[in-house]
């Protein structure tokens, strides 16, 4: 192979390096934070019975976003059950919900504070920028490098993934908050801090929701294709029919995976209209 | 009133320039009167406030009224600080609000100082109720307390029961009476009211003047009232300001206003008027001296009469009503002078009542003039 000239990836890989070697400890309970997150949320879901598990998720959705959204739960999960495909199923559910939490846990108080400061703002827009270009697959190497194999860098790697859009939505709902109202908190003589509580937060929420939707959706993307290094789940089904040339489990799982695509979007869809004063 | 009383608000050469270099166009402004357009063009600095001094006293409406970009909006910004002024004194209660410290001045706003906003500004997500709370939320107040005085405060403006809505399920003119909850609720000293009812269509805007007016003569709070519409400061305002490119060019009772025009440009404004209810009777008649020698045989003792003091609405009325051609104007009980059909109408033109024999008459004198001498 040709050696380039300049090598970005040298340097990136020296760092990478040095942090694996240096700075092994906090690397290791993030890990073992994420890993025990999965574990704990995967063994919840799979304690009781599958019936169970779906009439609760079927009466969530219903109650967040109405009876429609409810019955394509139930039989969405009713489809993967039936195609014996429920541990993966519940697995890459427990990995969505922890890698998306451990992205808005980022991503919205990041998205605030580049809304108020546009130093921050001067930095995150380039990184959320290269964040959101960069191939997804690019991830994955870091994450492996510095986390090993399995769950936990599936989880991180779907995390800095997932963080840009909710991020960026996050900012954007934060701004556009009429100037009018801020107006109205400084003259009724509130604090800075109260006006981002009581007036851009609850003014955003649709906004801020409507990132958490796409952080999901990412979320979800992400932990397919982080079957490649082992996360498992439907992912996993994915790779073992893509390695294998196993037409019919590519398949099945494939649909399972655009079940719950369908299920999370329109859940949370119906989230972002609950918070919306406009729409109800 | 005394002048012994410490004004609600006192605006001392309050000055206002947008621009990088504010303080040296200042100067320059100060010292070689510079015009707006050498401003712009020599600092890049626009003058948004020009030297605006006045006074508003306890209890009273103070309204400013100028078009849309003659600077109202942002010297009403300068009261509680939304704005700080590139010079001058503002005085609240006789406190220099720019020598407060950030967390007494949100003390003085929150406490003393109340709100309304041309647009309402009502925060969308919140209902009703907890829009009209929202300053005492901040001020943590506990919830049932500000509650209570929240539904107090909506009551006052009749909109009990609508606690629970949404804004938008309320008019614009209801949201906008929410607004004005919201300002009371707190029971400030102060109103600033910045346009409030000129985003509603003119029959709303009536109602709610008149609804403010009796609310007004009812708490008594120091109002500075913003306005675009001069038929709206004079059925509000006790003192009005008008106020023309940042600068105020006249300040005075509505009758001295339209009466007493300090430059054409106030003078094309008040044109359009009705005087029916701001010019007195003194004003358009003639001497009752002067018209006997020019009308001899006319018997003053048989004409109807009205006081002095009568507005030009009365003496149509009289006028119509006893299908009079003259009528007698007594001063103390005593015939001072006639108004006939003709001057009357001069009157209500407002224009002075023509020569007789010759002689220039008076100039319009007003209520407050004659009230006073």
């Amino acid at each position: 192979m040709e050696t380039p000239l300049f090598s970005i990836g040298a340097y990136i890989s020296l760092l990478v390096d040095w942090l694996n070697v240096n700075a092994g400890l906090p690397f290791e309970l993030l890990s073992s934070t994420m890993e025990g997150s999965v574990k704990l949320l995967e063994t919840l879901l799979l304690w009781p019975h599958a019936f169970i598990v779906m009439g609760v998720f079927s009466l969530g959705a219903w109650r967040i976003a109405g009876l429609r959204v409810g019955g394509i739960t139930f039989f969405g999960l009713l489809f993967c059950f039936a195609m014996n495909l429920w541990k993966a199923t519940m697995l890459t559910t427990a990995l969505v919900a922890v890698s998306t939490t451990a992205a808005l846990m980022v991503a919205i108080p990041l998205g605030i504070w580049s809304a108020t400061n546009p130093a921050v703002d001067r930095i995150t827009r380039p990184v959320m920028d290269l964040m959101q270009t960069l191939p997804p697959w690019v991830y994955l190497i870091p994450a492996v490098i510095l986390f090993s194999l399995g769950r936990a860098p599936a989880v991180i790697a779907t995390a800095v993934f997932a963080i840009p859009p909710a991020l960026r939505l996050t900012t954007l709902g934060i701004r556009e908050v009429p100037s009018d109202q801020l107006e109205v908190g400084k003259a009724f003589g509130a604090k800075p801090s109260q006006v981002i509580w009581k007036i851009q937060i609850p003014a955003a929420m649709p906004s801020i929701m409507a990132g958490v939707n796409q952080c999901i959706m990412m979320s979800l993307a992400m932990v397919v294709l982080a079957g490649l290094i082992g996360a498992g789940g439907l992912g996993g089904e994915v790779v073992r029919g893509l390695t294998r040339m196993m037409i019919g489990v590519g398949v099945r799982s494939g649909l399972a995976i655009v079940i719950l695509a369908i299920i999370f979007d329109r859940v949370t869809q119906g989230m972002v209209a609950r918070t919306d004063p406009a729409a109800s | 009133m005394t002048t012994q009383t410490v004004p609600a608000i006192e605006c001392k050469h309050v000055w206002k320039i947008y621009g990088k270099k504010e303080k040296l166009a200042h100067q320059a402004v100060l010292e070689r009167s510079l015009t707006k357009e050498k401003c712009l063009e020599t600092y890049g600095c626009v003058i948004g406030v020009q030297d605006a001094s006045f006074c508003v006293q306890p209890g009273e409406i103070f309204c400013i009224m100028g078009l849309s970009g003659s600077g109202k909006s942002t010297l009403m910004r300068h009261i509680n600080r939304l704005i700080d002024p590139t010079d001058g004194t503002i005085l609240v209660n006789g406190i220099d609000i720019n020598q407060l410290s950030e967390a007494k001045m949100r003390k003085l706003r929150s406490e003393k100082i109340g709100m309304v906003f041309q647009n309402m500004a009502l925060l969308p997500h919140r209902n009703v109720r907890d829009n009209v709370a929202f300053g005492l939320e901040l001020r943590k107040i506990p919830k049932e307390k500000r509650w209570e005085i929240a539904d107090n405060a909506l009551e006052l403006v009749h909109l009990s029961g609508w606690g629970d809505q949404l804004p938008k399920n309320l008019s614009g003119g209801m949201q906008q009476r929410v607004g004005l909850a919201r300002a009371l609720a707190s029971d400030p000293d102060i109103l600033l009211m910045d346009e409030p009812f000129s985003a509603l269509d003119p029959l709303i805007r009536r109602q709610l003047q008149d609804q403010f007016l009796e609310l007004s003569s009812k708490l008594k709070k120091s109002t500075l009232f913003i306005t675009h519409d001069l038929d709206e400061a004079i059925r509000i305002g006790d003192h009005i300001a008008i106020m023309k490119d940042g600068v105020l060019v006249q300040t005075g009772t509505p009758e001295e206003i339209v009466t007493h025009p300090a430059d054409a440009y106030v003078a094309d404004f008040v044109a359009g008027i009705s005087r029916l209810h701001l010019v007195t009777a003194r004003s358009v008649m003639y001497p009752a001296a002067e018209f006997s020698a020019r009308h001899p045989d006319q018997e003053l003792s048989h004409l109807p009469t009205v006081a002095e003091t009568d507005d030009l609405d009365t003496l149509v009325e009289l006028m119509t009503d006893v299908e009079a051609n003259r009528v007698a104007v007594t001063r103390n009980g005593r015939i001072a002078g006639v108004v006939t059909r003709r001057s009357l109408l001069r009157g209500i033109q407002g224009k002075p009542p023509e020569r007789m024999n010759g002689q220039a008459p008076a100039a319009l004198t007003t209520k407050k003039d004659t009230i006073t001498a």
